[in-house]
């Protein structure tokens, strides 16, 4: 394949990435934002959808498409029941210091994803897409699903944008996240607020997760690998915001695609969190973000 | 801090080291061994604690310096067929140097952005590991040669591998670290990484330069760390990748939270504790990682201050 081409196809796959991890991203943000709670679990409530993605689509018999769909819709709920359970369960009760549910949520993680281990195994598992439609371009063909995966992923981040900046809910999801006291003083539920965010948090990373899972393929340790790219991209993109990690999240999957194709994906993960590392260090704020208060 | 004569910390301590010693002739041979490497780990979780413990630092990136003692030493051997006291110098000459670099850098930061940074840094050592798989042997890891492994001290020679050498090693080492954190922490420089722990501001204002007071202690706790892994290496005759993998990051702050922060014994028994519980339950289940999760959650939510800390909170307040 010549060089035009080559760089079409990894850009698309660098598209596909930017897409899952805009959304899992943007989980990680809204906790982290409304919250201030550093989810180091998050990743593993991505591998959780994925694997009852697979769960859910083997029960169900029938066209594939059926099974997908039921995931899609069931995979998040159950995933933002979970959530619901440990914040509830542990993050209240911690107050939300920020270092003592750093340490908490670790610990989920190995809950996590030993239960997973011990119940779902060791293996990976793939998930059969909905429809196999290939597209046609000159240089070669390209599997309309994964198109169909940016549209999905484009889809559910307006609408979280809608309900965020447009709806009654996202107002107060605003407000808590300016500062929970005062929108305490003037009666909104700031504990249900911290409930709802830390659940919806888990529900994203869940969907995309499903919306991946008939390319990549359920494993219990998938969720390391989205944990630290939703790190890289919700610290470039700054802290809390949501234009930023949409922005960042973009970049670093275009960046991700495009450097794995031609380069070894190892140096790709060291250049990457070397660089964001280095803006944590250099520029806490992010790369647009503005100085928090 | 009631009662500052010096006595009674260094008789306990003393008396925790001759026990240990003690406990080397009764002890049957597989926990024998097991106390070997326990100790060799409860240095790891002492330089963990120097930073978390009395700075107040929460590093989720201590497998770096743990695993560049290791593979300092190790590849020294392995490479470069150096002796062990070079190959020993070598690594803990790695921590250090690391220990500075990362601290210049992560210690622009504080709180959360600290654990993030850090955990970033230790990642990136992990990666670049797996990356020089060639010379590191990648996640496979390497064995060091047991021939390597012989201390020659003048006309006699000390084999690193039998059980008796290694025990003593393990326990030489562990004493000599013990000893030097509690003269550090008991020492004006100790109460100084106390007050910036407590109040930073407050003590910058006093005159204190804690940017500088707080690299040294990052120096000092990755220096410690590295000597850990560096023996770990000669000792135990195996460098891996995943010394460096976050888990092992996250091990030494379970083992100190669990011991009790800011306790010079605290990281001694919370790596025996923690390590026979995963012992013993391994018994029954392979899931180990689920105890070490269950605990870390029951620790922060019901047991923030850890075995010595409630110990030392309840009945004796002298223990350093």
């Amino acid at each position: 394949m010549a060089f035009g081409p080559h760089l079409l196809l990894a850009a698309l796959e660098g598209l596909v990435t930017s897409a899952v991890l805009a959304l899992t991203a943007l989980g990680l943000s809204l906790v982290f934002g409304v919250m201030r709670v550093v989810n180091v679990a998050h990743g593993e409530f991505f591998m959780l959808g994925a694997v009852l993605a697979w769960a859910i689509s083997t029960a169900i018999s029938g066209h594939p498409a059926l099974g997908f769909l039921a995931a899609l819709v069931l995979a998040p709920l159950i995933v933002g029941a979970i959530a619901l359970v440990a914040e509830r369960l542990v993050l209240r009760r911690l107050n939300y210091n920020p270092e003592a549910t750093i340490v908490a949520t670790i610990g989920m993680l190995y809950i996590i994803q030993q239960l997973a281990l011990t119940f779902y195994g060791p293996g990976a598992r793939p998930v059969e897409p909905p429809f196999s439609y290939r597209i046609l371009l000159p240089w070669f063909g390209y599997s309309g699903y994964k198109l169909s995966i940016i549209a999905a992923s484009a889809f559910l981040l307006l609408a979280t944008w809608f309900v965020l900046t447009r709806t009654k809910i996202g107002l107060i999801m605003r407000a808590t996240q300016y500062d929970s006291e005062t929108a305490q003083a003037f009666g909104i539920p700031v504990d249900r607020v911290y409930a709802g965010v830390f659940a919806l948090g888990a529900m994203l990373a869940a969907v995309a997760a499903v919306l991946i899972v008939p390319i990549s393929q359920a494993h219990y340790l998938m969720g390391q690998d989205p944990l630290l790219l939703s790190f890289i991209v919700v610290i470039i993109g700054g802290l809390g915001s949501l234009r930023g990690t949409l922005v960042a999240a973009v970049l670093i999957g275009l960046s991700d695609g495009i450097i794995s194709v031609f380069f070894s994906p190892t140096l790709a993960k060291i250049i990457a969190t070397l660089l964001v590392a280095m803006v944590l260090v250099f520029r806490p704020q992010g790369l647009f973000g503005t100085a928090s208060r | 801090m009631k009662d500052a004569s010096p006595a009674k910390p260094y008789a306990l301590h003393l008396g925790v080291i001759i026990l240990l010693f003690a406990l080397s002739f009764v002890l049957p041979d597989y926990h024998h061994g097991l106390l070997a490497r326990i100790m060799v780990l409860a240095v790891f979780a002492m330089g963990y604690n120097m930073l978390f413990g009395y700075v107040g630092l929460l590093s989720l990136g201590h497998a770096m310096f743990f695993s560049a003692g290791l593979y300092g030493a190790g590849l020294a051997v392995i490479h470069l067929g150096w002796s062990v006291p070079a190959a020993f110098a070598a690594g803990i000459l790695c921590g250090a140097l690391l220990a500075l670099v990362i601290g210049v850098l992560a210690l622009r930061t504080s709180g959360v952005a600290f654990m993030i940074v850090t955990m970033m840094f230790a990642q990136v050592f992990y990666l670049v590991i797996l990356y020089f798989a060639s010379w590191t042997g990648g996640d496979q890891g390497m064995v060091v040669p047991q021939p390597a492994r012989v201390l020659v001290l003048g006309s006699t020679s000390l084999d690193l591998t039998s059980p008796t050498v290694r025990y003593t090693s393990a326990l030489a080492l562990f004493s000599i670290v013990l000893l030097i954190t509690l003269a550090i922490v008991r020492s004006r420089y100790g109460r100084v990484l106390v007050a910036i722990r407590e109040n930073e501001e407050r003590t910058k204002m006093l005159g204190y330069d804690t940017f500088s007071n707080k690299l040294v202690a990052v120096v000092v706790s990755g220096t410690i760390c590295a000597t850990s892994g560096a023996a770990y290496a000669l000792l135990f005759g195996y460098v891996g990748s995943s010394f460096a993998s976050v888990q092992y990051s996250i091990l030494p702050l379970l083992w100190v939270l669990l011991g009790g922060a800011a306790t010079t014994l605290g990281p001694l028994i919370g790596t025996l504790f923690m390590y026979y519980v995963v012992d013993i339950t391994s018994g029954f289940t392979s899931a180990y990682l689920l105890i070490v999760g269950i605990a870390l959650i029951l620790l922060v939510l019901f047991f923030p201050k850890g075995i010595l800390g409630s110990i030392r909170q309840r009945w004796l307040g002298w223990l350093p």
